[in-house]
C-alpha cells in the first residue's frame, strides 16, 4: 500500500498548509515571538504584524479590520456567534432559527442552547440543499434573535442564497450569522454586500493550518464574550494570539481571493468531467446536492445497493482518499443528517462518496478515480445481497440507469 | 478508529463470497435502514455443515465478520456452529472497535437465523436447542 501513490480527494474535510503559507508563518514562532499586549519592543512589533494580518482579512471580506475577530477555530467561532447572542438578547427572546443541514458546530450549539431554554427552528431543504428567503421570512417571530444558515454546505456543496436571506432578516430586525467555513477563499464574500452581521471562517479550509478561524462582527452588533479572560481582542476574545496562525490565516486568505477566478474554473471543469465520468459510467448512481448551486470542487455521489465505509476502504487501497456519509463512517447508526434531509431513502445515503477537490489536484489523478471506483463499486454489489435481489427482479431500484433507460422509484 | 490487521485481510480478500444455489437453508437479517444486511446459505449433510456462503451489504467489519463467521462454522457440526458467538468471531478478527460490535452480532444472527430455518423445515428447533436462538431477537441497535 505505502508504494501506491495517494491521491488526495478530501479537501472539504481539510487541506495541505501551502508553502507560501508555511514560509509566512515560519519566521513568526522564532523572530516574532513577543506578547501582542506587552509594551516594550518585541510586543509591539507582534502587535504589528497582528494588525497587519487582521487588515488583510478585513480587505479580504470588504469589511473593518475592528469587525475581524481571531479565534481558535471555525467551531470556536460558530459557538461564539450562536451563545453570545443567545446570551447577549435572552431578554428579548429565545427563539433561533437555522437549517437542518447545518455543520455539527450549529446544530449541537442549538442542541446545547436548546436545553438551556431556547427554542430552536430547523428549517428544512428542498430535494438539493437548498433554504428559501421566503422559508426564513415566514420562520422568524416576534421573539426571534438569531438566523444562522450555512454558505455552503461541506457535504452535498450546496450554496444557499445568503445575499437574499440576509436581506429578509435585516428588514425585520434580527441578526444573522452565516457559517461560511467551506466557502472561505472559495466563493466572493463581501460582507457588506452579503448584509451578514457575523460570518465564520476556518484556516484549515483554506491552506492554513488547523486551530485557527475567524468570527467576523459587524460594527454596532453587540455579542456576549464566550471566551474570558485577559483584554485581547478588544476586550471580546481572551487569550494571547496565536500570531503565527494568524499570520498563516491572513496569507492563505489572501492568495486565495487573488487566485479565485483562476481556480474555480480550472477545479470547476475537473470536477464536471468527474461528475459526467461517473455517472456515465457507473450505473445506478446518482449526483446529490445541485447541479449549479454547488462549490467548485464538490462532487457527491451515491451508489445504489452498495455501503460507503467499504466503499472508502477500498478507495483508500487504491490510493484515494475521500470521505462518505454512511452510518458506519458517521460513529452512530445513522447516515448523515444532510442526506436525509434532502429525501434520500436510508439505504442510499449509506453509499455516499464525497469527492472534494483542491488547488494541488491534477485533472489527471482526480479524473483516475473514475476507473478505480467502476471497478469498487462493481466488486461490492457482486457481493450485495440487495443487488442480489434487483437483478434477480426481487426488488426495484431507487435510482435510474442511464445506460439502459431503466428507471427508479426515487 | 482503526481496524486490525485481521479484520483488513478478510475484508479486502473475503472467504466464502457468494450463494449456493441449493442451498440447504439461508438466512437473512439486518435491514437497509442500518446499512447491514447479511445473508448466509448453508449446505448441510448428515448435521455437518459442509459448505457456508454469504452475501453482505455493510461496511468493513460487517464484511469481515461475514467471512470469519462462515470460515468458523465451515466443516463443523450443527452444535459447533450453533455454539458460535458474536465475540468469538470480533475475537478471532483480533477484536473490533467497539462501535462496530453491531456489525459482528448481525454475523452471529444470520448463521443463527439459517439454521432456525433448518430445523423448523425438519419438525422444529429441539427444545434443549431453543436457548442459542435467542440472539435472534436482540436488536443490533443494543449492542
Ligand atoms: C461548514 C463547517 N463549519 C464548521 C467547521 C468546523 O471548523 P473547525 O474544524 O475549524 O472547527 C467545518 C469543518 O469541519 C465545516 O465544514
Ligand atoms: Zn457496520
Amino acid at each position: 500500500m505505502s508504494d501506491t501513490k495517494r491521491v488526495y480527494l478530501d479537501n472539504a474535510a481539510t487541506t495541505r498548509v501551502r508553502d507560501e503559507v508555511l514560509q509566512a508563518m515560519l519566521p513568526v514562532f522564532q523572530n516574532n515571538y513577543g506578547n501582542a499586549s506587552s509594551i516594550y519592543r518585541e510586543g509591539q512589533a507582534a502587535k504589528k504584524q497582528l494588525e497587519e494580518s487582521r487588515e488583510t482579512i478585513a480587505r479580504c471580506l470588504n469589511a473593518d479590520p475592528s469587525e475581524i475577530y481571531f479565534t481558535s477555530c471555525g467551531s470556536e467561532s460558530d459557538n461564539w456567534a450562536l451563545k453570545g447572542t443567545a446570551l447577549r438578547y435572552a431578554k428579548k427572546g429565545r427563539h433561533i432559527i437555522t437549517s437542518a443541514i447545518e455543520h455539527h458546530a450549529i446544530l449541537h450549539t442549538c442542541e446545547s442552547l436548546a436545553k438551556q431554554g431556547y427554542e430552536i427552528t430547523y428549517l428544512p431543504v428542498d430535494e438539493y440543499g437548498l433554504v428559501t428567503p421566503e422559508q426564513v421570512s415566514s420562520a422568524i417571530r416576534p421573539d426571534t434573535i438569531l438566523v444562522t444558515i450555512m454558505t455552503a454546505n461541506n457535504e452535498i456543496g450546496t450554496v444557499e442564497p445568503i445575499r437574499e436571506i440576509a436581506e429578509v432578516c435585516r428588514a425585520k430586525g434580527v441578526l444573522f450569522h452565516t457559517d461560511a467555513v467551506q466557502a472561505g477563499g472559495v466563493l466572493p464574500l463581501d460582507v457588506k454586500a452579503l448584509q451578514v452581521d457575523m460570518l465564520s471562517l476556518s484556516g484549515h479550509k483554506i491552506y492554513a493550518p488547523k486551530g485557527v478561524g475567524v468570527l467576523y462582527i459587524r460594527k454596532g452588533v453587540a455579542i456576549a464574550n464566550f471566551m474570558d479572560g485577559g483584554a485581547q481582542e478588544r476586550g471580546k476574545r481572551a487569550g494571547t494570539e496565536n500570531l503565527p496562525y494568524i499570520v498563516g490565516f491572513a496569507r492563505a486568505l489572501a492568495l486565495a481571493v487573488e487566485e479565485m477566478e483562476a481556480q474555480e474554473s480550472r477545479i470547476l471543469a475537473i470536477r464536471d468531467r468527474l461528475i459526467e465520468g461517473v455517472l456515465d459510467r457507473i450505473p445506478y448512481a446518482r449526483l446529490n446536492g445541485h447541479s449549479e448551486l454547488r462549490l467548485p470542487g464538490n462532487a457527491n455521489f451515491s451508489f445504489e445497493f452498495i455501503e460507503g465505509e467499504s466503499l472508502l476502504l477500498l478507495l483508500d487501497h487504491m490510493g484515494f482518499s475521500c470521505s462518505s456519509g454512511s452510518a458506519c463512517t458517521s460513529g452512530s447508526l445513522d447516515p448523515s443528517h444532510v442526506l436525509l434531509a434532502i429525501g434520500l431513502p436510508h439505504e442510499i445515503a449509506h453509499g455516499s462518496l464525497r469527492v472534494s477537490i483542491g488547488r494541488d489536484n491534477t485533472e489527471e489523478e482526480v479524473l483516475s478515480i473514475i476507473p478505480a471506483l467502476e471497478q469498487i463499486v462493481a466488486r461490492l454489489r457482486d457481493m450485495s445481497p440487495l443487488y442480489d435481489d434487483f437483478i434477480k427482479g426481487k426488488s426495484t431500484p431507487y435510482l435510474s440507469c442511464d445506460r439502459c433507460g431503466k428507471n427508479g422509484s426515487f | 478508529m482503526q481496524y486490525s490487521e485481521k479484520v483488513m485481510d478478510h475484508f479486502m480478500h473475503p472467504r466464502n463470497v457468494g450463494e449456493i444455489t441449493d442451498a440447504s437453508a439461508t438466512g437473512t437479517v439486518g435491514n437497509p435502514k442500518c446499512g447491514d444486511i447479511m445473508k448466509v446459505y448453508l449446505q448441510i449433510e448428515n448435521d455437518m455443515i459442509v459448505d457456508a456462503k454469504f452475501k453482505t451489504f455493510g461496511c468493513g467489519s460487517a464484511i469481515a465478520t461475514s467471512s470469519m463467521a462462515t470460515e468458523m462454522i465451515k466443516g463443523k457440526s450443527l452444535d459447533e456452529a450453533l455454539s458460535l458467538t458474536n465475540k468469538a468471531v470480533a475475537e478471532a478478527l483480533d477484536g473490533l472497535p467497539p462501535i462496530k460490535m453491531h456489525c459482528s452480532l448481525l454475523a452471529e444472527q444470520a448463521v443463527k437465523a439459517a439454521l432456525k430455518e433448518y430445523y423448523e423445515e425438519r419438525g422444529g428447533i429441539p427444545e434443549d436447542k431453543k436457548k442459542y436462538f435467542d440472539v435472534l431477537d436482540e436488536d443490533e441497535h443494543s449492542v
